[in-house]
Order: C-alpha cells, then structure tokens, then sequence
C-alpha cells in the first residue's frame, strides 16, 4: 500500500535546476523558506522531487562522515545527521533528517554536484560575483579570502555567493549562478546568472597582483577545489575531464590580494 | 637473476598528461597524483606485455645519463609504490593492458 502523498512543499531553485521538497510539518516549511529565501519558486516547475521524513536517520553515527554512493542504480547519500537516496531515473527520492536547515542543505548540495558532474558543471569551494554582465570566481581552501573579498566587493558589485559557486557549462559557454549556499558573511547569495569570465584562486600577500597560472597548475586548483563527494569511478573521470575542459575554455589566474578594496579595482580590467 | 617484472596501468583512474607531467586521479578515492617527467615515461610504456627492465633500458637510459642497474632498482620502487595506489599494476607475469588510464 503506498503511504499517502505528504500535503505541503517547498520548490527551491538552484541553477536554473528546480527541487521540490514534501512534508507534512508546517514550521519546517517556515524554516525552508527563511534558508532558501530568495531561491522558492512558485511557478510549479519541478525537475526533483523529495519526501522529507522529518525523524533521526537511522542506521548511521552522529559522528559519520558523509558517504556518496550507488546501489541499484540509486544514489544513497548519508552522514550522522541524515540519510537520503534518490533515482537518477525517476528523478524522486527520500530524505530522513531532524527537522533543521543543515542537513537539507548538505543533500542539496550532494543532488546538485551529482547533477552537474553528468553535464560538465560543477559546485565549487569558492565565492563569486558578477560585475557589469560578467561572472567572476574566487576559489581558495578555508582561510583563502573567499568571504573577504565578498565584503570588499564595490557597490554595482552582485554577490553569487561568499562560499559555494555554481557553474553550468550550456550551450554558449560557462555560466555562473548565485546559491543559497553561504559562508561566514551569513547571508544567500543573488538569484542571477552571468557568463563566466575568468576563475581566481586567491593566495593572500603583501601586494595585489594577478599570475597566468599553467594549464596542469589551473587544472589542480580548479580540482582541489571541485565540491566532489562519490566514491564511482565514472564520475570521477567526469569531474577530472570537466576540470581539464573549464582549464582551457575559461582563463584561470592566481589573485594575490591584500584585504583591502583596492583588489577590486584588477578585477575584470586584466587583459585575458 | 630474477624474474622480469611487467607494468601496465590501473585501470580505475583518469590520467592526463601535461607536457612532462602526467596527472592522475584516482577512481576510488579522488585523489589527485602528478607524476614527474621520469615516472610519466614509465607510465606511458606501461603495456602489461614490455619486461620493466626492458622499457627501462629503452625509455629511462635513453633520456637520462644513468647506469641501467641503477635505474631498474628506481624503477621497480617507483613501480611499487604507483602500484599502491592503484596507478600501475605489477605483476611477474605479463598483464593484459587497457586504455582506460591511459593519458591523451
């Protein structure tokens, strides 16, 4: 007997890739729609969908790191706080979670980077911008500069956001999308689209100064920074010629910066 | 004298070559190796069929002034070690080679 349909949703769009979320809590639909402001659709367009069993996961360990696999041709997704599985094939799936923001989240961003390996797109530790018409990334590990640069940037400056970027390749080039996804400065990025004009890895220094990176050196940073999280071969040879593809389509530079404004004013003006 | 040692390459990674230096990323776990100019031309003759002492002679002699000894005793540790990590395979018997690791 199928168990009846959950009576309340929450379509939240992420990239032009719209998720819906069901569940029969109300206050839960309150929080969804606090986290993913700016990103709730409501014009009923749904390529995903999810029951969310609001009740702690069973079979895993507060302490579980997450594990990403395939079983049966399903994607299982799991760490201590939840457990999810979801079919590529009929595009639905389950969550089991306490009723909090967090570990939504973290499925979300699984769903998604599996979604874009498959198409050349990637979620990637780094913040992001776009300035007149023109997307700009700034990718570094913890500590890099990512939310630092987010708050200098100028005013006309629209953040995509200080933490999680989302880049699509389509049909005319590379595009980048703003993500709810945020980091320290605690606040959802702009629901925007912009071309993707060039990627910074940040490194900061006593002076502000932008490097040609190599084609193997742009590869490796664009690989160390690649949100990546199943253990399967075929997406790991996507995500590896992917990395290789952005590296020769797209200029990828190493920014120097000092944490001031001033780093601005080379974004964007350096000759590609 | 001991038995030849045959190489070929692992068959669960994506490779990459990058003028002198080839990079590797694993299947299993996702990471990512580089391989330098010595340890690239080994991987690149891995054919599971070539005696390792054989395309050392052949590929790491030719480039590099060194005596053959010396450079199959390097070899054969730089092979074991790719073979920890699932780059190459070693065997004492000859390996059956695919192109799936194998870099453009």
């Amino acid at each position: 007997m199928n168990e009846p349909a959950l009576p309340l949703h929450a379509d939240i769009g992420i990239g032009g890739i719209h998720v819906r979320l069901r569940t029969d809590d109300p206050g839960f639909i309150d929080l969804l729609g606090e986290r993913y402001a700016g990103f709730l659709d409501g014009a009923g367009r749904v390529d995903y969908e999810f029951d969310m069993h609001l009740q702690p996961p069973e079979g895993t360990d507060p302490d579980d790191d997450v594990r990403v696999f395939r079983r049966d041709g399903l994607w299982c997704m799991e760490r201590g706080d939840f457990r999810a599985e979801w079919d590529p094939q009929s595009r639905r799936g389950w969550i089991r979670q306490e009723p909090n923001p967090y570990s939504v989240d973290s499925v979300l961003r699984i769903v998604h980077s599996l979604l874009l390996a498959r198409e050349g797109g990637m979620l990637m530790h780094a913040s992001s911008a776009v300035r007149d018409g023109r997307a700009f990334v700034f990718m570094g590990v913890s500590g890099a500069g990512k939310t630092t640069i987010s708050r200098l940037a100028p005013a006309g400056v629209h953040l995509l956001t200080d933490e999680m970027s989302y880049l699509r390749r389509e049909a005319d080039g590379y595009f980048a999308y703003g993500t709810p996804f945020s980091g320290e400065l605690g606040r959802p990025g702009a629901n925007l689209r912009a071309p993707l004009a060039c990627i910074y890895l940040l490194a900061q220094g006593p002076e502000n100064r932008i490097e040609a990176l190599g084609h193997a050196d742009a590869v490796r940073g664009l690989l160390a920074n690649i949100l990546f999280f199943a253990q399967d071969r075929e997406l790991v040879q996507a995500i590896f010629a992917s990395a290789i593809e952005l590296a020769e389509r797209v200029p990828v530079r190493r920014l120097t910066f000092v944490p001031d404004s001033r780093v601005w004013d080379l974004i964007g003006n350096e000759s590609t | 004298m001991n038995a030849p040692l045959y190489i070929a390459r692992g068959t669960d990674i994506a490779a990459r070559r990058f003028g002198e230096e080839t990079m590797i990323m694993s299947g299993k776990d996702s990471e990512l190796f580089s391989l330098n100019e010595t340890a690239s031309l080994l991987w690149q003759a891995a054919d599971g069929v070539t005696p390792l002492a054989q395309i050392v002679e052949r590929q790491l002699c030719a480039a590099f002034d060194v005596d053959a000894q010396t450079a199959l005793r390097d070899a054969e540790e730089l092979a074991r070690q790719l073979a920890g990590h699932g780059i190459l395979r070693v065997s004492d018997q000859p390996l059956a080679d695919t192109d799936a690791g194998k870099a453009p």
